[in-house]
């Protein structure tokens, strides 16, 4: 068979090839140990020897010539597989994804995070306290001593006279100052207990005790924090009163009310000086040593931070309630 | 304490509006909790007579009555009013709801018929326009009220109720004196006092005072009254204030002490004269002493209970509550009035160990001016003879001066007020305070030495140390003229402990797990936590909320628990939820007795997965709740240091329940709950818990890289055969322990039962991967691991090779 010939037949087998299988057959065919070309090579042997170059050239170049087509038609074909294969695979995305979909954290537990993280960036370390409390450490020590009328404000759940469930996170003050001296910064989120169970009380909430002592701390900065912290909790400029108020453990003392949304002042959190009793009562020098406490009522502030209309809902547990908060 | 507005402004009179007043005060430390109108919103209400009174011919019930409105009214006609109130009778000065009148709720009068007779207005109750909140019958006026005035101006009815709630350290504002005191220091106006004049002794009769407890009691004041008239009526006026400040009207002289309480913030105790026998000892009760109080209950009183008593008994709980037998009746001619300081040690506590707690122990617990008792017992008396009449005796006083509080003296310094305040306030505006607080101020030194000392009066029981003066000082300069100020502090860097897992990452993990955090109470309901946990000791609140919430927690599962239950039975069948908190576990040998253990736990139930279009149904089974708990223990990259086990315990399955150790320590379970339990709960289906000790997962092992090695790794698998009752952990701890350097991985990758396996046996495939870190592993170093562990399995547990 004459090399055009060839070229000829191998345009035509490359041209009608319908899949890379079919190709690959036609590479055989032609280019293969056994296919024509090299039948052709074979030939070449049987010329004079100066003709051998000449002749051997012409073969190459429609060797070269065949490839490219089986190149370029291969090309063609695979892409047409390609083709077909994401057609084949085309799914609906917008189906829902398989896995589980994300808890999230209590919004008390998200509100406590929060706080610790505004005091955590001033210095402020976290510490706990127990629940179950003696009398010492949520009374006496906080310069409230057995029959001081405020007890009675407490509503306090006692085991005996001597243990109750705390009232106040007040009392990891105490527990901090027998055991650190200052300069002092810490914070105490935690459960608190109160004898109320109504429209606007549960009978467990969650505080967070804040305290500070070192030399020079006066009522100006109790104020700068309470400001600064209310202003980023809430993220916008909302209007504060201090008013004063009495605590046995601070002096002077103060609740602080913010202006809700209806036009009315709402009380958020209740501060003041470290009485010098309470300082006393823990070896530490008031002559010496000054500092502010503030506890902040933490349902409260997640009620108005996210729209929270009954307190109950929080221990309620209701994951249609729980679920809005990722 | 609740107090009448214009009450308050006859002593002083502010120019400024009732809103004002309040928020004022408010700021001033006296918490105004609500302002409410005395009287409901009504007009056209006059006052009247009935001239005319007849029954109704067609109602037994009714009574057709003439009321004279007086000349301006419809140019003096009478106007016809049907009336159904039983006290209706002629002559009764009256309250008319004229035609055209507006009553409290829109209520409009118009002219109507009653049964066929024409009723032309409405004689109105208290209640009827808003005084009360239920009355009996009609408004009884007095004799001389003016005929064809308006209800509304003749009892000053456009007036409102404060109510403050007064902190425990401000006793000395719960009496109108008070109040007005500290509204005359914010407005810098002077107070006028009712003018309290010494009544002359018309008789001689006394009784005798002992002080037999001079500390408690450091002064009796007392005074004999005879031929009093016990039915005389209380003047509207005073019914009137005493309703304002939310004190019902009972009898004269009930409602006269109680007005002196309420003006001049002393209690008083009038006694009939005839129950004392010979004369009156202000002592301590005798052991085992009985008293019947006013209100019927008898009490064994202690022996630090202080009582006025009489020659032969106690005659009442001093400071706090009277006595039966000796109270003032509608049969009483003589009393015998009190006026007394008794001091707050000797009556703190006192009322409430006996559950009471009366206006008088709350003020005497507070402290009042010891100086007020004569005042007290002259505006008494004074009111007294012009309600009941009778004969008043001399003032009998015993005192014990030594015992009377002492003057305090106080200094307050420059540097200490500015130092606490860290705003200076000026001299003379600290002066002024101090002075118009009514405190005797001396003033020494300059500028940074500058030093008040003032003498406290009386009343103030508060003040008695230089903070209190500070925060007179920044109380009346005003909490919002303060500025705020950042704090400064050193810049010290603190530790953190890396070891240290913050809870925070064990709570998130749940949360990517799909859990919910929720947060159940301390205490639970006994009836389900015995059920969970029968014969774990407890402790009990002696006065819970309710029966349901009186035990402490010894697990976060009750409350959980019961959370799933509320959930499915809002069809919100698909739960999980976590919570940490403590637990509360009587122990004897830890501080106050009880072992609080943060803990954290979890529950699971309903499907695996939500429903989903591509993933098969299945209910959620251990081995769900198991890798939630796997994944826990993982963040303390100590995994190995804790090891499952299978276990029992009362709330769970007994088939399906594992106790987890660290290095041999319990640290919690995870499990099925006992099937008995989810029926019992009402639970729907399959309940999963876990609880575990956070201190026991909370430290984390910081990592130790070691190096990669660099050379292939191989993977052997091996099915072996074992009884049923061997655990996947007897096979897989045994392989580790022999399995050499070599062995890096192992992992159990197939379970199977059935065809081919006898019954009783099993059939466990696991992958072992081999690697060296110096060199390629040769074909015999795997043989060699393989055949040990194969041999090993063999001898120590009995497997075989499967086929």
């Amino acid at each position: 068979m004459n090399l055009d010939d060839i070229i000829l037949q191998a345009e035509q087998a490359i041209a009608e090839a319908k899949d890379p299988a079919e190709l690959d057959q036609v590479r055989v065919n032609f280019l293969g140990k056994k296919g024509l070309f090299t039948e052709q090579m074979k030939g070449l042997s049987k010329l004079p020897k100066e003709e051998k170059p000449k002749a051997g050239q012409v073969i190459n170049i429609a060797k070269q010539k065949v490839q490219k087509l089986l190149t370029e038609r291969g090309e063609l074909l695979r892409a047409e597989v390609i083709k077909q294969q994401l057609a084949a695979e085309s799914i609906d995305v917008t189906l829902p994804g398989r896995g589980d979909e994300l808890g999230g954290l209590h919004p008390v537990t998200r509100t406590i995070e929060r706080i610790e993280s505004f005091f955590g960036d001033l210095g402020f370390s976290v510490k706990q306290g127990p629940e179950v409390e003696d009398d010492f450490h949520n009374f006496d020590a906080l310069n409230i001593p057995e029959h001081h009328p405020a007890r009675q404000d407490h509503d306090t759940f006692y085991f005996n006279p001597k243990l109750v469930l705390r009232t106040q996170t007040s009392g990891v003050q105490i527990r901090t100052m027998e055991k650190e001296q200052p300069p002092l910064r810490i914070i105490s989120p935690g459960k608190v207990y109160r004898n109320d169970y109504d429209q606007t009380h549960t009978p467990m909430f969650h505080q967070v005790e804040g305290l500070m002592v070192d030399k020079d701390v006066s009522f100006t900065h109790l104020k700068g924090i309470l400001h600064d912290f209310l202003h980023h909790f809430f993220e916008e400029e909302v209007e504060i009163r201090f008013r004063p108020s009495y605590f046995p453990f601070t002096e002077p003392s103060a609740e602080v009310d913010i202006m809700g949304k209806n036009g009315k002042w709402l009380e958020v959190l209740g501060c003041g000086m470290v009485h010098p009793n309470v300082l006393r009562s823990v070896g530490i020098d008031p002559e010496v040593y000054t500092g502010f406490a503030f506890g902040m009522g933490v349902e409260r502030l997640t009620m108005l931070r996210y729209g929270v209309n009954d307190l109950r809902s929080f221990f309620e547990n209701d994951l249609r309630f729980l679920k809005q908060f990722k | 304490m609740k107090f009448s507005e214009s009450w308050l402004r006859e002593w002083v009179n502010p120019a400024i509006s009732s809103d004002e007043l309040a928020h004022q005060i408010t700021m001033a430390g006296l918490e105004v909790d609500a302002v409410e109108p005395v009287a409901g919103e009504f007009t056209g209400v006059l006052i009247g007579e009935v001239v005319e009174c007849g029954p109704h011919p067609d109602a037994d019930k009714l009574q057709v009555t003439k009321i004279n409105l007086g000349p301006d009214y419809n140019d003096g006609e009478l106007a016809d009013i049907v009336c159904g109130a039983k006290n209706c009778r002629l002559g009764l000065k009256v309250a008319v709801a004229t035609v055209g009148a507006v009553l409290p709720g829109n209520f409009k009068i118009k002219k109507a018929k009653l049964r066929g007779v024409p009723s032309h207005g409405m004689l109105c109750s208290e209640s009827e326009i808003g005084l009360s909140d239920s009355s009996d019958g009609i408004m009884e006026l007095a004799q001389d009220a003016p005929i064809g005035t308006c209800v509304r101006e003749y009892l000053d009815l456009n007036d409102v109720t404060i109510d403050v709630d007064l902190t425990a350290n401000r006793g000395d504002c719960l009496g109108l004196k008070g109040l007005a005191r500290e509204v005359g220091v914010l407005n810098g106006l002077s107070v006028t006092e009712p003018v309290i004049t010494a009544v002359t002794p018309t008789i001689d009769d006394t009784v005798a005072i002992t002080l037999s407890a001079e500390q408690a009691c450091p002064r009796y004041i007392g005074r004999v009254i005879k031929n009093i008239n016990v039915n005389a009526q209380t003047p509207l006026w005073m019914v009137e204030k005493l309703r304002r400040c939310g004190t019902r009207s009972i009898d004269p002289v009930v409602d006269v002490t109680n007005y002196v309480l309420l003006e001049q913030g002393h209690p008083m105790h009038a006694f009939d004269l005839a129950a004392i026998d010979g004369s009156i000892n202000v002592r301590f009760a005798s052991k085992g002493e009985k008293l019947v109080l006013l209100d019927e209950n008898e009490v064994t009183l202690s022996e630090q209970t202080l009582v006025i008593a009489d020659d032969n008994k106690s005659l009442a709980m001093a400071g706090i509550f009277g006595g039966l037998a000796s109270g003032v009746t509608s049969e009483s001619k003589d009393i015998f009035l009190e006026s007394a300081f008794f001091a707050p040690l000797a009556i703190l506590g006192k009322a409430r160990q006996y559950g009471l707690h009366t206006d008088a122990s709350h003020r005497y617990e507070r402290g009042i001016d010891p100086e007020l008792q004569r005042d007290a017992m002259e505006r008494a008396t004074q009111l007294l003879l012009e309600i009941v009449g009778g004969e008043a005796g001399p003032i009998v006083e015993a005192v014990s001066q030594e015992n009377i509080p002492a003057e305090k003296t106080v200094t307050l310094r420059r540097a200490k007020l500015d130092s606490r305040i860290g705003h200076h306030i000026d001299d003379s505006t600290v002066t002024n305070i101090l002075t118009r607080l009514g405190f005797t101020v001396t003033e020494a030194g300059v500028d940074a030495d500058k030093v008040w000392t003032v003498v406290v009066p009386a009343y103030r029981f508060d003040i008695s140390i230089e903070v209190d003066l500070i925060e007179e000082v920044a109380r009346i300069f005003g909490y919002n003229n303060i500025p705020n100020v950042s704090p400064k502090a050193t810049l010290a860097m603190r530790e953190q402990k890396e070891a240290q897992l913050p809870v925070s990452k064990l709570r998130n993990v749940l949360v990517s797990r799909g859990y919910q955090e929720a947060i159940t109470y301390s205490f639970v309901d006994p009836k389900i936590q015995t059920q969970l946990h029968p014969g774990q000791a407890t402790m009990t609140l002696p006065h819970p909320i309710s029966s349901e919430m009186s035990e402490m927690r010894v697990s976060l599962w009750t409350g959980l628990l019961q959370s799933v239950a509320y959930n499915q039975n809002r069809q919100q069948n698909r739960v999980r939820l976590f919570e940490t908190g403590l637990r509360f576990i009587p122990d004897e040998s830890v501080e106050n007795g009880v072992r609080q253990d943060n803990m954290i736990a979890g529950v699971l139930s309903g499907q695996r997965s939500e429903e989903h279009w591509d993933i098969e149904k299945a209910a959620t089974d251990f081995y769900d709740i198991k890798s939630d708990v796997e994944a826990l223990l993982s963040l303390t990259s100590n995994e190995s240091a804790y090891t499952f086990s299978k276990a029992e315990v009362d709330a769970l399955h007994p088939g399906q329940t594992a106790a987890i150790h660290k290095n041999g320590v319990l640290v919690g379970h995870v499990g099925s709950l006992h099937p008995e339990l989810e029926r019992k709960l009402g639970l729907n289906g399959r309940t999963l818990v876990f609880e575990l000790l956070l201190s026991e997962i909370c430290t984390q092992n910081i990592p130790q890289a070691c190096d990669i090695s660099r050379f292939p790794a191989n993977r052997r698998d091996i099915a072996v055969v074992v009884e049923e009752q061997i655990s996947a952990n007897n096979v897989l701890q045994l392989i580790e322990k022999v399995g050499g350097n070599y062995l890096v991985d192992l992992n159990l990758f197939d379970v199977y039962r059935g065809n081919g396996i006898d019954s009783g046996f099993k059939s466990l495939a696991i992958a072992m991967i081999l690697q060296d870190n110096d060199k390629t592993l040769e074909e015999k170093d795997i043989t060699d691991v393989v055949d040990r562990v194969v041999d090993t399995l063999k001898t120590e547990l009995n497997a075989s090779l499967r086929d």
